[in-house]
């Protein structure tokens, strides 16, 4: 692999590139699928290529194959070199590069357990035994349990003589119990939703979740809902609980700080960010005091921790909002220049066929002091909201709304009456601004879905974060009827 | 691209190496490159050469799916292996009947020679044109072109053999004016030469121009005119919500109940089509079945839903050809969305609204809930306010929170023109006039 990078990098260098690197890669992926009983997919896949990127007339190119021989390596090269004079046609800034001394190492997820010499049946033995509880449950029409293991090896090296190695685990697992019924369809998950909560760890992260235990619980509360009362409509307090108040971060915190996007550089697709560059170092105020958000890419067992980042810059931790105030964004080497920065190693691509781009990598609302059960007690009137169902925000990543699988009525400190069909909505600075307490029940959840780009790539993200309490929230949106 | 006798020749191979009682070979060839560009100028270019096959090995009745980029025979046969000692660990799979047997296919052209020879400097250039009528007007724009040659071969030991080589182009622009103008615009084709940029950059700057400084409107129910980018994000998220034979298998579908009943208006018809050359088409699905059309709405009336192989075995029904590749949770899919074109002129669309929305896209739309299919998401690039049957003035940008059903059920016209959209999926679709949309909320 490092005779194939040498010769893309020499080739580049002799055709004119002022910067190169390449990236190769093999990504191998396990995943297991069941549904009422039946191992609905069962598959691996092993997905491998390399490509180069080159600063060539002062623009930016990139090439990929997923054949790896001298002769392709030399043939990408010289594409990627002949894509950069492309791009120099239509003009613009030349990319600068923030500095980086000569990375050389190598770095692998620590783990206990290698989810790919855990045997087949063992793993699908959990599943359907967390399937057959849920369906133990009279009422519940459809139950799925979901794993997936990834290993990724890669290769980075760059002109400037960085050569760093790389293998990244991750393993994930959750199951759903849905329920129908009536014109109604509802369901909980466990221990998250949309197919798994994720990390860089090793099969021990599935087997503390103890699925099968989880499994009656969810498909109770699954069938419950059916007849439980609407999400009232109105201005009210809600505390979430933490996988929701992790979603909250990712979407309304996460994507704005990505810096290429602040710049316009995603404005084509999903847009730009409320967060422009006049807000840093300005004191400018994202949510209230009790608010403390980091991106660090050093937290142990977070789906977005690695060694070093796609760009060959260490791993590190970034305040992002501290005691409330905007501090930091995610950063990468051609747009940290921009603010007169360095980049803070947030660069990453979802394969060898992907350019590398700015992406989240564990960004985390920091812990509180609050047990939740105080919290709850603390609460005259409000919903407790638990687990999404939905999402979306407007193209400034200010607008956004969110569904939740589950909610609880709170009167007078007690949780009351179990509620369906519960959304939210607000504007980002000032529901950060209404958050009022954070507990101490912080948890790592993975984002394993995270869609950024064109070509589109999916990555994997960490949010650390607890339930917390936000006040004089929008609740109940839309016409729901009875 | 391989030739197709050396694609025959792969499967063939694979299927060789297979002791399954069935062997499924899937092969995708890809060559992409896309072209990005954004605060006038090319900031990302990419070009893309993959081979995939996927090899789906079939015991008794337990099923092991896996899959390589790789084509040498060690690769073939370790991808074979891991399929086979998948499927030994499997467990039974008793609603498991047979892959697919051969069918006859009916060839369809889904391919550009034009759209195969382009290269990163006539991308350029079409950026280019954009770009330049963006900066004379001191705007900005961003967007993308990407052009890709997408190979499909099928073959599975029961004697299937489909192969499909195909072309697409895409290209989509948001121009952003000063005091919150902006402007969008789409196309997506089998034939990257029939794009216009000049008309394209016409219809995004013009747009961008007349949408700056926006009011701000009361939410709340309005008519709406809905432009084609628009109705197929709808139309995306209503096949998402159940136009599929599993959702409805598992009763989660709101076309459960209602099969033979009017759920939309009568001027109302959605199908699928993957022979209609405005489209992308492809005449199999990923099991090697040849495709059917099919008439899902139609006139208003609920009447079909696509399956593949597992769902029409299931309920011995007729086997529509609409597999996504294997394994396959989701169910099928109607892959080549359409809805049939109505008789109104533009013009039409507007006429007779006392006072009402046009939008020219959404943005970021997601499930709300599927059986009610409710759905939520922002208008972008484009939202003005109708009064006298005029565009008067631009508007802020609306959440909306909408049942798709309702919003169909109230179509009171339909545009002659279609045009092919693209955004998780692509449909060919026109613009609709309905009398129920609800704005729920509006952005800063």
């Amino acid at each position: 692999m490092q005779d194939l990078a040498n010769t893309a990098l020499n080739i580049a260098l002799q055709l004119g590139a002022t910067y190169a690197d390449v990236r190769v890669m093999e990504r191998t992926v396990e995943s297991i699928s069941v549904k009422n009983g039946r191992v609905e997919a069962l598959s691996s896949s092993v997905d491998s290529g390399f490509n180069v990127r080159v600063i060539v007339s002062g623009a930016w190119g990139f090439a990929s194959s997923a054949r790896m021989d001298m002769k392709e390596a030399q043939k990408v090269a010289t594409q990627a070199v002949a894509i950069a004079k492309a791009s120099a046609l239509v003009g613009g800034k030349v990319p600068r590069l923030s500095p980086l001394a000569p990375q050389r190492g190598s770095y692998i997820t620590p783990f206990k357990r290698d989810p790919f010499t855990v045997p087949l049946e063992e793993k699908v033995s959990l599943l359907l035994r967390a399937d057959e509880a849920m369906r133990s449950v009279k009422g519940v029409s459809i139950a799925t349990g979901n794993m997936e293991f990834g290993r990724e090896r890669k290769l980075f090296a760059s002109s400037e003589g960085s050569l760093i190695e790389q293998t990244l685990y991750d393993s994930g697992a959750a199951i759903t119990a849905e329920a129908v019924g009536d014109g109604e369809i509802q369901q909980r998950s466990y221990p998250n939703s949309f197919g798994r909560q994720a990390g860089t760890a090793g099969y021990e992260f599935v087997e503390v979740m103890n699925l099968p235990e989880h499994g009656q619980r969810i498909g109770e509360e699954a069938v419950k809902l059916l007849t439980a009362r609407q999400c009232p409509s109105g201005r009210m307090t809600i505390i979430l609980d933490g996988p929701q108040t992790a979603l909250q971060v990712h979407e309304s915190c996460g994507h704005p700080i990505e810096l290429d996007r602040v710049l316009g550089m995603e404005a084509g697709f999903v847009g730009k960010s409320f967060l422009t560059v006049d807000k840093l170092g300005t004191n400018f105020r994202y949510g209230s005091d009790a608010v403390n958000i980091v991106a660090d890419a050093t937290t142990p067992g977070g789906l977005g921790t690695f060694g070093w980042d796609d760009e060959g810059v260490p791993a590190q931790r970034t305040d992002i909002v501290k005691r409330g105030i905007f501090s930091g964004y995610l950063m990468s080497r051609d747009t940290a220049p921009e603010l007169g920065l360095s980049s803070n190693g947030c660069v990453r691509a979802d394969g060898w066929n992907r350019l590398p781009m700015i992406r989240m990598t564990n960004v985390s609302l920091l812990p509180g002091t609050w047990k939740l059960e105080d919290l709850i007690a603390d609460t005259d009137e409000g919903l407790y909201l638990c687990t999404n169902r939905s999402w979306s925000i407007d193209d400034r990543r200010l607008n956004f709304q969110f569904g939740t699988e589950i909610g609880w009525e709170i009167k007078n400190g007690k949780l009351g009456a179990m509620l369906k069909n519960c959304t939210y909505t607000g504007i980002t600075p000032e529901f950060w601004g209404s958050c009022d307490a954070v507990c101490d029940d912080w948890v790592v959840w993975g984002t394993p879905n995270c869609g950024k780009g064109e070509p589109m790539q999916v990555m994997r993200t960490g949010h650390g974060a607890a339930s917390a309490r936000f006040r004089n929230v929008q609740v109940g949106v839309g016409k729901w009827g009875q | 691209m391989l030739e197709e006798k050396d694609v025959r020749a792969l499967t063939e191979k694979v299927l060789g190496f297979s002791k399954a009682s069935q062997t499924e070979v899937l092969f995708l060839g890809t060559d992409r490159s896309l072209t990005r560009f954004a605060n006038n100028y090319i900031h990302q270019n990419v070009a893309e050469t993959n081979t995939a096959v996927s090899v789906r090995a079939v015991l008794g009745n337990k099923i092991g799916v896996a899959s390589t980029n790789k084509i040498d025979d060690e690769s073939l046969r370790d991808v074979v292996n891991r399929a086979i000692a998948i499927a030994t660990v499997q467990v039974e799979d008793p609603e498991f009947q047979s892959l697919p047997g051969p069918q006859p296919i009916t060839p369809v052209n889904g391919y550009s020679e034009r759209t195969a020879s382009f290269g990163p400097e006539e991308r350029a250039r079409g950026v280019k044109v954009i770009v330049d009528r963006a900066v004379a007007k001191g705007y900005e724009s961003a967007g993308a072109f990407e052009t890709a040659i997408q190979q499909v071969a099928v073959a599975n030991s029961l004697g299937v053999f489909a192969h499909h080589i195909g072309t697409e182009a895409e290209f989509h622009t948001v121009v952003m004016a000063d005091a919150g103008g902006s402007g969008y615009t789409q196309r997506v084709s089998m034939d990257a030469g029939t794009f216009d940029f000049e008309a394209l950059a016409t219809e995004a700057v013009e747009k961008a121009e007349k949408s700056r400084n926006p009011i701000e409107l009361p939410v709340g129910e309005y008519r709406v005119v809905l432009d084609s980018y628009a109705v197929g994000e709808m139309l995306q998220y209503l096949a998402f919500m159940g136009l599929s034979a599993l959702a409805v298998q598992e009763e989660r579908s709101f076309m459960n109940g209602h099969f033979g009943e009017r759920i939309v208006a009568e001027s109302v018809s959605i199908y699928d089509d993957a022979f209609d050359p405005e489209g992308l088409p492809i005449g199999f699905d990923f099991e090697g079945v040849p495709k059917q059309r099919l008439a899902m709405i139609d006139h208003g009336i609920a009447r079909a839903v696509p399956y593949d192989s597992f769902t029409a075995n299931r309920e011995g029904k007729p086997n529509t050809g609409h597999a996504l590749p294997a394994p396959n949770t989701f169910g099928p899919f109607p892959a080549n969305l359409m809805m049939a074109a109505g008789d109104a002129s533009r013009d039409d669309l507007f006429k007779g609204v006392e006072r009402g929305v046009y939008v020219t896209r959404f943005h970021y739309c997601n499930v709300v809930h599927p059986v009610r299919t409710l759905f939520t998401g922002m208008t972008r690039d484009g939202t003005f306010l109708i009064e006298n049957g005029e565009l008067t003035k631009p508007v802020k940008n609306f959440r909306f929170t909408q049942s798709i059903l309702e919003t169909l059920g109230a179509v009171e016209a339909i545009s002659r023109q279609r045009i092919q959209v693209r955004d998780y999926t692509t449909s060919v679709v026109p613009a609709i006039r309905s009398g129920k949309f609800n704005f729920t909320g509006l952005t800063q």
